[in-house]
């Protein structure tokens, strides 16, 4: 089917043309409702979570900001706030410097095991969180990491460095070596040469791994909940607890904060994914 | 000129080389080492250079993500502590037939064993192990650990009866310590009293006790008993044996060995405290005996239960294979591997409703992103590039965004119900159940997995030239041939993708099936968190997770033979 009907077409290829629009609208309704009912559902002035009447006639004093003010004055969500700021840069941070030396390093053009290594790297993205969770609880436990900030950092590092090796890969793909040769001939160390050629031509694909990482640990639930302890209550794991035991319309509010965090995580990530295709001489596509 | 003239030619400067070759020896490089040597060694120095990037990844994942899980496989078969608690009942019962209770041996060594045990706080722990197996071990391990104190307490005041020196924790001490070990207490305690004195701090141990040399030939179970005694007090109570009265059951370990060492061996004893021990040699016969198994049976009905036994022998191994079975639904007994009780098969129905919901949500994906996924290939760019924003930021979005989101909407007062009751399809009395069930998981899960099969879709019908569609169109077929017969399978590697991908992640998935899934929407990670937490049945957990490691790496070597690992895309 082209994307245009054609001015001869015949009414059966109309019917088909319309209906299959109207079938993909309804999926990409389904895709959106659900995130995009939250929004206005968390200005509910009062403790339902569903439309009032008061909310479907607009009436001003049927919506405010309530449950905004509770996020951020409540001290059990703050300290929840504060825990997944000091966990997830931690964890991005370890996750982006090994990994995009790693994913250097297998660039390269002789790696022995390249395949097994690779295999390895990815492996966290693979094995179900559960299971993740289960074995790192075990072995936590065993060496005394569980229930500690280094503890939680370690597993979530481990847990986004897949996403970066991807990305950094993917970018060093269309990298030319010729340049660092260039570099080295013109006397540049090593050293320089990376910091001054390669880093600045990876760049956006190191930023999006690192963004990827950062969501990953950001919103975890299931590893933290078995690795971390009281402690270590994030955002996500407050989140659980309240829709497992006495679900508060503070959540939706929560959840349209996080929806609002991903739009802005999503559009860097694009403008980056472009500037890098840009970089290396590919059409945007 | 003839072939043979240019053939001799050909040969004489063929010898001309090889004799400037022999002259010359092998290519040179600059720095005047042989090429070959030269190329090699820049290849060592390249591959080197590469390991020494990527080991720091690797070692870092190797300790954080790849010991855990092989401490994981290690737990499902691990069963160490049958055998570390009660070391000397597992020996005893190596050739226990399974037919009478064990022998009065077998309880001495129960005995000696569970006084350990409960002193050291782990009968209890064996106790709930065990308890997976039968139930109702892990009360009697309880209340025995409590009366197991006043075992042998007869025979204790008997001795002290008999002579007042066998109160004496000094009396013992110097029967059963070796010589070395009771000067270097000496000297540890004079130490310990100059620190006191000058109000110094002393935190060193005293010496780990040794048994002196010839004891155990005369008074082999008393030597074994009191050893025991010994070492626990000072590990986990930091006392003395010089400053502690042995334990009833040590008194008991005495007893037995005068009876049954030949009166022979006592005689030839001639180490410290010998008049001692002859002394009481000679009149032990005439105690007060305690019936052993009658004594456990008192303290719990449980001892006197066959089974029990069996249980302990048939889990003495350090390695089981309990757990996997009881993964599956099957039980070790002494009669070899049977099938659990009706009421108790859980875990197959488990595995086989996670499989069947996976494969559900997947059908469920397949048939809603295929259109999609179809529509976003044939837009221009501009437009597609657009939409496919759509399928992105609920990719993005928080997963426990995501299924608050359905909570929200699918409960019975929610804005689903709410808009079906407003347009009169379902009566306000008789909402939908679409929560705390099957039907909530399935949704729920097709919603947020959904963008998992778009993506590759999409990303495999984007390389599909129109022109062949086109093609078979001009050449006569209808719409609905050229799709089938020509479209689609050229979409079906995405199919493959897209499929394997979402039932990877479907069943691993926890959080969503936990959060709206009830009772009968779970997935078999919910049971293993289940045992994590809960239960504390960790063997089991472990063997659980195993079998489902095993699965989903299956099915990844699958997905690596089909599509390439490499060919992963984000977004």
């Amino acid at each position: 089917m082209d994307h245009k009907l054609p001015p001869y077409a015949t009414t059966g290829q109309r019917i088909w043309f319309y209906g299959f629009r109207v079938l993909c609208g309804l999926i990409f309704f389904f895709l959106m409702a659900p995130i995009l009912t939250i929004i206005p559902l968390s200005f509910n002035a009062e403790d339902f979570f569903t439309f009032t009447p008061g909310m479907l006639a607009f009436e001003p004093e049927a919506y405010s900001l309530k449950h905004y003010v509770d996020f951020f004055t409540n001290p059990d969500w703050q300290q929840a706030l504060r825990n997944s700021v000091l966990i997830a840069p931690m964890a991005t941070l370890l996750a982006v410097s090994l990994g995009t030396l790693a994913a250097i390093g297998l660039s390269q053009s002789h790696v022995p095991f390249k395949g097994t290594i690779m295999a390895i790297m990815i492996s966290p993205m693979i094995v179900p969180l559960i299971i993740s969770a289960a074995g790192m609880y075990f072995f936590y436990s065993r060496v005394g990491l569980q229930g500690t900030y280094w503890g939680v950092v370690l597993a979530h590092a481990a847990l986004g460095i897949p996403f970066v090796i991807i990305t950094v890969t993917a970018t060093l793909v269309g990298f030319d070596r010729s340049l660092t040769r260039a570099a080295a001939s013109l006397g540049a160390n090593p050293v320089t040469t990376f910091f001054r050629i390669q880093m600045p031509l990876i760049l956006p694909g190191v930023i999006s791994g690192g963004l990827f990482a950062f969501i990953t640990s950001f919103d975890e639930v299931v590893v933290v909940i078995f690795v971390g302890s009281a402690g270590q209550q994030t955002l996500p794991w407050q989140m659980f607890t309240g829709l497992r035991e006495q679900i508060s319309p503070t959540i939706l509010a929560v959840a349209t904060i996080l929806v609002v965090i991903s739009i802005l995580l999503l559009s860097v990530v694009e403008i980056l994914r472009r500037r890098s295709e840009r970089l290396r001489g590919m059409s945007p596509g | 000129m003839t072939d043979a003239a240019t053939g001799n030619i050909g040969r004489a400067a063929a010898d001309a080389r090889r004799a400037e070759a022999e002259q010359t020896g092998p290519v040179m490089a600059a720095d005047g080492r042989p090429l070959k040597q030269s190329l090699n060694r820049a290849l060592r120095a390249q591959k080197l250079r590469a390991l020494a990037l990527i080991a720091p990844l690797l070692l870092f994942l190797l300790v954080t993500f790849v010991a855990p899980i092989f401490d994981m496989l290690f737990r499902s078969v691990e069963n160490q502590i049958t055998s570390e608690t009660l070391p000397r009942t597992v020996v005893a019962l190596e050739d226990w037939d399974a037919q009478d209770l064990p022998s009065q041996d077998t309880f001495a060594a129960l005995a000696y064993d569970f006084m350990e045990a409960a002193e050291r706080r782990i009968h209890t722990r064996l106790g709930s192990r065990l308890n997976y197996e039968t139930t109702g071990i892990s009360s009697t391990f309880r209340r025995s650990g409590r009366g197991i104190d006043d075992l042998g307490e007869t025979q204790a005041e008997q001795f002290i009866d008999l002579n007042p020196q066998w109160e004496d924790p000094a009396a013992w001490v110097a029967l059963m310590a070796a010589p070395d070990w009771i000067a270097a207490q000496a000297d540890w305690a004079a130490r310990a009293d100059a620190a006191d004195a000058a109000d110094r701090p002393f935190d060193e141990a005293e010496p780990a006790f040794r048994l002196a040399g010839g004891i155990a030939a005369t008074l082999p179970e008393t030597a074994d008993a009191y050893r025991s005694f010994a070492t626990t007090i000072q590990q986990e109570d930091e006392d003395s044996p010089t400053a502690e009265e042995p334990w009833n059951t040590v008194y008991l370990a005495l007893y037995r060995d005068l009876l049954r060492q030949p009166a022979a061996t006592i005689a030839a004893y001639d180490g410290p405290q010998a008049a001692l021990v002859q002394e009481a040699a000679g009149v032990a016969a005439g105690f007060e005996a305690t019936d052993l198994p009658a004594f456990f049976i008192d303290m719990d009905d449980g001892w006197g239960d066959l089974k029990t036994w069996e249980t302990i022998q048939t889990f003495s191994d350090p390695y089981t294979a309990g757990y996997f079975l009881a993964a599956l639904d099957l039980q070790l007994t002494p009669q070899g591997i049977e099938m659990q009780p009706e009421e108790q098969q859980i875990y197959l129905m488990l595995f086989w409703r996670t499989i069947v919901l996976s494969l559900t949500i997947m059908g469920l994906c397949v048939l809603l992103g295929y259109p999609i996924a179809y529509l976003l290939s044939n837009l221009p760019m501009r437009t597609s590039n657009l939409l496919l924003i759509l399928v992105l930021l609920p990719f993005w979005t928080s997963l426990l965004v995501r299924t608050s989101a359905w909570k929200v909407l699918l409960q019975q007062q929610g804005v689903i119900n709410d808009t079906l009751v407003w347009l009169g399809l379902v009566a306000d009395d008789a909402r939908l159940a679409l929560i705390n069930n099957q039907v909530g998981t399935v949704i729920a899960m097709t919603h947020i997995l959904l963008p998992f099969m778009i993506l590759p879709l999409y990303s495999v019908m984007k390389t599909i030239p129109p022109s062949y569609v086109r093609a078979a169109k001009s050449l006569g077929a209808t719409n609905s041939t050229a799709f089938w017969r020509v479209y689609f399978p050229q979409s079906v590697p995405g199919i493959g993708a897209g499929c394997i991908l979402v039932f990877i992640l479907s069943i691993g998935y926890y959080i969503t099936p936990e959060l709206v899934g009830g009772r009968t929407g779970i997935f078999i990670s919910n049971r293993i968190a289940f045992h994590i937490s809960d239960s504390l049945n960790w063997g089991l957990a472990a063997a659980l997770g195993s079998i489902l490691l095993i699965l989903v790496l299956a099915l990844y070597w699958l997905y690596d033979r089909l599509v390439g690992i490499d060919n992963v895309k984000l977004g």
